[in-house]
């Protein structure tokens, strides 16, 4: 079985390597990520500090580990569809994805997979080093990026960011397959960021959202790509309550991989390969 | 029974049309016209294993869209196709982990990616056991003299050294056999010479079949023992080249230097093309008047310093056929 993925592995580790050389990218992406992870626990401090009779859902030190949790892994947040199958839609390379003996969906799935971890994994280890490490050495502890709730914490926590990126993969590949049906990606790209960061918590954590609106935005997918893993982390989803918030990211990946791939085999079918 | 066999393929593609003008775009918007292009209407031929085909047409001829469908990456709306027994379109994934593919204008290696890494991702796509792999890489990298191009990214080429780890890289999971889509268009003539003498020798040594389209006419001289014309979405002929030329061209012409200048000569069936001082060209009948004949008549009347039968290029032959059709490019 293992053998079967042996083109798709090859394929991810490659695009992970090419990816990975972007050292000047993932530099400015952490420095403008740290920026606003800077603006958001200012304006949360100022907020929880002046709001005295309000019950919160959760502490200001969780809500600045919960901020720079979602900065760490903002580019996992699935925001933009992958440059490379926008780019092959429109010169017409995608003929020679076609000619390949792999399943047209899981080789777009594992390079987009690729794409986004790579680039998460150098600006999340530097956020890390910066807000968790450094932080609390030269006394910004109040500010910094606090340890998990417990072992146990932090196990489901693994998970969940392992299933974070399934699921914003998933997501990924249904913008690309928007892409490669109007042969553009500026539509979606332009449409998809505001709705993206409000809906999974990187704008506001989704338990400071109104009562009444809470359980409709813990149920819909965008919150297994950051608040899920984040509330986790911290212990604000714990016992039942971790596993249902798992179950629910396991849900979601399935449900969109199934709509990606019913809609791949439609796409295709209709794609004309350009040129030539 | 053939390795491939196409029976009335027939291909509609469908643009929308719209008027000119902002105007024009606005009224696409709200009703969209669409007109209907024939690229292909009953494309019909056969080929053995082992044969090495040019198929040649001008621009738009129907030539990429027979690759395309030949190698499963387009369905067309009618006729049948089997290559191996098998349909390329319907079982796309057996059938393209059989056949080799190098589109001229395209790259099918990684931008980013050292050659041999891209190399390296093919055979695991392809799942060529590691063994087999090595040694055919081995096999390829020594045919194309790429050992001192494999630790360099595929964009830090020219487009002479990519072409040909492009080649080496679609015969890395050993086709039975390759599309060549004008594999030599915009090269050098060394880096041509190079991929006309590799796919001369992938055709002999391993027994590869090989469809190459191209607009070079050199690449079907020095390789293609069979073309098949394609125009206008038909084919507008199917045969060895020698058959081409002598339907098209029946003339031949002998290009004679004197050794003063050049007389007027008054043969039946011959006629004078060109003079330039002391040499002379001249086109005659072979059906008329015999090559030898007509040299013997000329030697004995004058001093003569050298004299040899000249083939029309194949440039014109190619050129005139399409104009004959009614094929060249609308």
């Amino acid at each position: 079985m293992i053998e079967g993925f042996g083109p798709y592995l090859a394929a991810f580790a490659a695009r992970f390597q090419v990816m990975l050389q972007y050292r000047a990218a993932a530099f400015a992406g952490f420095v403008t990520q740290c920026w606003w992870g800077a603006i958001k626990i200012t304006i949360y401090a100022a907020f929880f500090a002046d709001a005295v009779r309000w019950r919160s859902p959760m502490t200001l030190s969780q809500a600045i580990t919960y901020t720079w949790l979602a900065q760490a892994f903002f580019i996992l947040t699935p925001w933009a569809g992958d440059p490379e199958v926008a780019a092959k839609v429109r010169t017409g390379a995608v003929g020679y994805d076609r000619l390949r003996p792999l399943d047209a969906y899981g080789w777009w799935y594992t390079n987009s997979a690729a794409w986004m971890t790579a680039r998460a994994v150098p600006r999340a280890a530097l956020m890390f080093g910066l807000t968790a490490v450094i932080f609390p050495l030269v006394g910004l502890r109040a500010w910094s990026w606090r340890p998990p709730a417990d072992a146990e914490a932090c196990a489901l926590f693994a998970i969940s960011v392992l299933l974070a990126v399934l699921l914003s993969s998933s997501v990924v590949m249904l913008i690309n397959l928007c892409v490669a049906s109007t042969l553009t990606d500026r539509g979606v790209n332009n449409l998809l960021p505001p709705l993206v960061i409000v809906l999974s918590g990187n704008l506001l954590p989704l338990p400071l959202f109104p009562d009444w609106a809470r359980t409709a935005l813990f149920l819909q997918p965008f919150a297994g790509v950051v608040d899920i893993p984040v509330r986790i982390y911290f212990g604000g989803l714990a016992g039942p309550l971790a596993w249902t918030g798992l179950g629910l990211q396991l849900f979601w990946t399935v449900i969109l991989i199934a709509a990606g791939r019913f809609w791949m085999g439609s796409v295709m079918g209709r794609l004309q390969v350009q040129g030539g | 029974m053939p390795q491939i066999l196409v029976e009335g393929l027939a291909k509609t593609y469908r643009v929308a049309e719209r008027e000119r003008g902002a105007w024009g775009a606005v009224k696409g918007l709200v009703r969209r016209r669409w007109r209907s292009i024939e690229a292909l209407k009953g494309v019909t031929f056969a080929l053995e294993r082992g044969e090495l085909v040019g198929l040649i047409g001008p621009n738009g001829a129907g030539k990429s869209t027979t690759i395309k469908i030949l190698s499963g990456i387009l369905s067309p709306d009618g006729g049948r196709c089997e290559v191996d027994g098998l349909t390329p379109w319907r079982d796309r994934m057996r059938h393209v982990a059989r056949i080799g593919v190098v589109f001229g204008q395209r790259t099918q290696l990684w931008w980013d990616l050292p050659v041999i890494e891209g190399f390296d991702l093919l055979a695991a796509i392809y799942r060529v056991p590691p063994a087999r792999y090595r040694a055919t890489r081995e096999e390829m990298v020594a045919r194309m003299r790429l050992e001192r191009l494999l630790d360099q990214p595929m964009r830090q080429l020219s487009l002479g050294q990519r072409m040909r780890c492009e080649i080496a890289a679609a015969m890395l999971h050993e086709p039975a056999l390759l599309f060549l889509d004008e594999p030599t268009i915009g090269l050098d003539a060394p880096s041509k010479l190079a991929v006309r003498s590799f796919v001369a020798t992938l055709n002999r040594d391993r027994g590869v079949t090989v469809i190459l389209t191209t607009h070079d006419m050199h690449d079907i001289e020095a390789l293609a023992r069979r073309v098949i014309v394609i125009g206008n979405g038909e084919i507008l002929a199917d045969g060895p080249f020698e058959a081409l030329r002598a339907g098209v061209l029946a003339e031949r012409r002998l290009h004679v230097d004197f050794a003063r200048d050049a007389p007027r000569i008054a043969i039946a069936g011959v006629a004078e093309r060109a003079r330039d001082g002391r040499s002379l060209e001249l086109a005659f009948d072979p059906s008329l008047i015999a090559a030898a004949d007509l040299i013997a008549m000329i030697a004995a009347d004058h001093a003569v310093d050298d004299i040899h039968v000249v083939e029309p290029a194949i440039e014109e032959v190619i050129a005139r056929f399409y104009q004959l059709h009614g094929a060249e490019e609308a």
